[in-house]
């Protein structure tokens, strides 16, 4: 017996999901170009890893397996995992790190909705700390054919060092680091000089910058489908420029440009998709706005003074802890108790 | 003209469904067989019956005289046989029964005298009371006695008179037909209410859904002449039929829970009581009948004037139920409450029949966790955070629920409607509600119980030092009377205890003891067996007989008072 409303609109957690996943589809397709079909067999292997390890927990747990595995809230983890690890990663790597999203992060705490913790940042997070080098090792754009890539992934060959790269804001953050010691070779290069390699493209890296253009669109997407609101990408974007742009403002020989920041790694990812999360994200709107700032802030930290090559993971589950916080002191004065 | 409209937060678009009734004028409905009306139909107390079983009733004759400081009257809504006052089900989801009065009606439809009432002439005082034994309530559902709310603020007077006409349920379409059909009666209510408020302006609020009875309401106020009376076409959103959220749409004014809007300078009316009122005031008619949509699983939805106590089915079958109906709701989609039967009677708070199927109104998918997207708390009128206070509710942590204000919630049911995960949110809220209420009665019921409690500790505390008291008193004119006896002197006169070396304090004591002593040996003496009196000379002797037996038994106490 069910009691009013009687009408409901037709929204379901499924349908959510769904657009999540097809907001995703512009930036993967930009990264197929520019990186080749690799990230495709990476997408498959997590989203597999991922309904396997809901299903076995789900059993476990004795939850309804049919209910749960619809949902497609693990295929968004399993594809957020995927587009953040480096695209040659050993399958176990992706296997691994999507497990741990899974069954650690989101089932032992409860299922869907339950996790106090974004399930894609922190396997990304506890693999990086894991296996630091795999998890830094990026192709170049067009560097790798798709045989390479099926070998990097499923065969032993691991002489990747040879063939790869940092990311380009690894690159960048070496580079100018040198290029402030004396010794180097580098010394006294400006940023758009160094940023003159192949390796770099008109704002951020060559070719990761149109994967970043594909998220911003789907993200764009997204709010005007209203499954996400203005505020998270707005003040991650506004907070991350203006941090940038301070420091960038008073050495620009030190530090990198604003735009770079915005086109480079996780950025625009974190901005749309990572960081918007509901479940482990602030939820009311000036909530959103400071927990999506302090993200920026300390993405850029990370970036910046860190040691690893993203900031955005990190800083996604610091701030993650603060939300309780956040949305408890963050609640709109509601119909009638109003200050004027 | 061009009014500056304001925003209320959220709300949301379900699809109106509107037009399928208003296709039709108003309709009447034939005479049932029987009218079941219940007598409690109005916030407020109980109304006492005025009926026994076997009277004859005829229209409009008050068969419930309302009761107490907030109460409404009710009538009979057709001539004929009272067969019976008994418990009948109300139309209540819980299906539980209310005193009801049960007339057969003979037919004749027949009229009582009718008063009528000049509302410019009366004092405002007495038009309330007429509006009361008229049975006039809310209509728009909520069926708060109106008159209650025809007094002006602590000024004495008001600033804005808001009258609703928004209707934003969807498939409800009465308040339409009757602003269509019946604009320039309406007016002359509200003219009346105006007057009685003292209201600078009023506005009546209708939304932009309804362009006919806009136009009808306008040309209306246009050929009444009167000034001061607008009526306001409103963006469609539901729920801004809310009184609350119609009058911030209008004025801007955002009422808090728990506060009057006459302290806002503001009043609420529907348009359905407005025209009640008028019919009370303009031609004496209590309110027997009301408006009432029949829409949704029906051929041919429609408005009828429905006598209040009709048998929902009843009405229904004019309408033309299809064959898979499974329910009747009372109300909207919205917020409507499903019966429990399809013979309850329609009642002052019915707007709507709705008529229902599984197949109209399938039940929600499984229900899912919380995944915290707040797109509850994007729709909530109120500008709640839903989703905590259902975390709150689920965990029955009820005080972390309030500190989110549960109670500023207005039960719209825009939360569950677009909750993606399909949890039934009112109804935790709802379920929170009740408890708290539950709880805070046990509370007080509790703390009666502990007030009594200490009150007997306290009383038996009391005595028990009284009794000391008494008992010292005692002792101390023992003590005297034995000082005195023992003196040797004899007791005759006071006089002789004058001269004794005392302060005054205790003479005045000593006096009031022996007083007590006196009064007490008086009383002694005046003790004599009461029902003993007059006895038959047998049992008298009889009782001489047992008497002596005791007396001459050996184990006889020596300090038996004997006289």
């Amino acid at each position: 017996m069910n009691n009013s409303p009687f009408v409901r609109k037709p929204a379901s957690v499924q349908r959510v999901m769904l657009q999540v996943l097809l907001a995703l589809v512009p930036g993967i397709a930009a990264y197929v170009w520019f990186f080749g079909a690799g990230i495709l067999v990476q997408l498959a292997i997590a989203s597999a890893a991922a309904l396997a390890g809901e299903a076995a927990m789900l059993a476990i747990r004795g939850k309804p397996k049919a209910l749960f595995l619809t949902d497609l809230s693990a295929i968004v983890t399993a594809w957020l995992i995927a587009l953040t690890f480096p695209p040659i990663a050993p399958w176990w790597l992706t296997v691994t790190g999507t497990l741990l999203a899974v069954v650690v992060v989101k089932q032992l705490y409860g299922g869907l909705g339950q996790n106090p913790f974004n399930p894609a940042m922190a396997a990304f997070c506890l693999m990086i700390v894991a296996y630091p080098a795999l998890m830094s090792q990026w192709p170049a754009a067009g560097q790798l054919d798709f045989k390479t890539q099926l070998d990097l992934i499923f065969g032993g060959l691991r002489q990747v060092d040879a063939i790869t790269g940092a990311t380009p804001l690894d690159a960048l953050r070496t580079a100018l680091r040198s290029a402030a010691s004396p010794d180097s070779q580098l010394h006294g290069l400006r940023t758009n000089q160094l940023m003159d390699g192949p390796a770099f493209g008109l704002l951020g890296g060559k070719g990761s910058e149109w994967i970043a253009l594909g998220y911003l669109l789907g993200g764009l997407w997204l709010i005007k489908q209203r499954i996400i609101t203005w505020h998270i990408p707005a003040a991650f974007c506004g907070a991350l420029f203006a941090t940038a742009l301070l420091l960038w403002g008073m050495r620009p020989d030190a530090f990198a440009s604003p735009l770079f920041h915005l086109a480079s790694g996780g950025a625009m990812l974190g901005a749309f998709f990572i960081l918007t999360d509901p479940v482990s994200g602030a939820t009311t709107p000036r909530g959103k706005l400071l927990f999506a700032a302090g993200a920026a802030i300390f993405t850029y930290v990370i970036r910046s003074f860190g040691a690893f090559p993203d900031g955005v993971a990190f800083a996604t589950l610091l701030m993650n802890i603060l939300v309780p916080l956040i949305d408890m002191k963050t609640q709109a004065p509601v119909f009638g108790h109003k200050k004027d | 003209m061009l009014r500056k409209l304001f925003k209320f937060h959220g709300g949301v678009k379900p699809q109106t469904n509107k037009t399928q009734s208003t296709t039709e004028p108003i309709a009447s409905v034939p005479l049932p067989d029987r009218l079941v009306i219940p007598l409690h139909q109005a916030v407020g107390g109980h109304p006492r019956p005025l009926v026994q079983p076997g009277d004859h009733v005829l229209k409009g004759q008050r068969i419930g005289g309302a009761d107490g400081n907030l109460s409404s009257a009710v009538h009979a809504s057709t001539s004929g046989i009272v067969r019976d006052v008994a418990q009948a089900v109300m139309p209540h989801t819980s299906g539980l029964t209310t005193l009801s009065v049960i007339i057969e009606p003979d037919g004749e439809d027949r009229w009582c005298e009718l008063e009528k009432v000049n509302y410019r002439s009366t004092p405002p005082d007495e038009l309330r009371d007429f509006l009361r034994d008229a049975g006039v309530v809310g209509l728009g559902g909520a069926v708060f006695p109106s008159y209650a709310k025809l007094k002006p603020g602590k000024e004495g007077k008001l600033k804005t008179l808001v009258i609703n006409g928004a209707e934003c349920e969807p498939f409800i379409t009465c308040d339409d037909m009757l602003m269509r059909e019946r604009a320039s009666d309406m007016l002359k209510g509200i003219v009346a209410m105006r007057y009685m408020l003292q209201a600078e302006e009023v506005l009546i609020g209708i939304e932009d859904n309804k362009p006919e009875a806009v136009a009808s309401v306008q040309a209306a106020i246009k050929a009444s002449g009167e000034t001061g009376i607008e009526a306001v076409a409103i963006p469609t959103r539901y729920p801004a039929g809310g009184a609350k959220q119609l009058i911030r749409v209008l004025t801007g004014i955002e009422v808090p829970h728990g506060r009057r809007s006459t302290d806002f300078g503001v009043q609420c009316f529907n348009v359905g009581t407005a025209y009640s009122i008028f019919e009370a005031l303009e031609h004496g008619r209590p309110l027997i009948s009301r408006l009432v949509t029949v829409a949704g699983n029906v051929t041919a939805p429609r408005n009828y004037e429905v006598l209040i106590g009709t048998p929902m089915d009843h009405l229904v079958r004019l309408a033309g139920p299809r064959p898979d109906t499974d329910r009747y709701i009372m109300g909207g989609p919205m917020m409507g409450v499903r019966m429990p039967g399809f013979d309850v009677p329609v009642v002052k708070a019915t707007n709507c029949v709705l008529v229902g199927s599984a197949a109209m109104f399938p039940a929600p998918p499984p229900e899912m966790p919380c995944i915290r997207c707040g797109e509850c708390a994007k729709a909530c009128p109120a500008n709640l955070a839903p989703f905590e206070m259902y975390w709150f509710s689920r965990s029955k942590n009820f005080g972390k629920a309030q500190e989110y204000h549960l109670f500023d919630c207005i039960e719209c049911g825009c939360c569950s409607f677009v909750c993606p995960s399909h949890i039934p949110l009112v109804d935790y809220f709802r379920f929170s509600k009740s408890e708290i209420w539950s709880r805070e009665r046990e509370k007080e019921s509790a703390d009666g119980a502990r007030d009594r409690f200490e009150f007997k500790n306290f009383r038996q505390e009391r005595e028990k030092q009284e009794k000391a008291e008494k008992l010292a008193a005692k002792a101390a004119a023992t003590r005297e009377k034995v000082a005195t006896e023992g003196a040797g002197a004899p007791a005759a006169a006071d006089g002789e205890a004058a001269p004794k070396p005392k302060p005054s304090g205790d003479d005045a004591k000593r006096a009031l003891i022996e007083a007590a002593m006196e009064k007490a040996r008086q009383q002694k003496a005046q003790v004599a067996p009461k029902n003993t009196d007059h006895l038959a000379p047998d049992v008298a002797a009889d009782i001489a007989a047992i008497d002596a037996r005791r007396n001459a038994a050996p184990a006889k106490s020596a300090d038996t008072p004997d006289a």
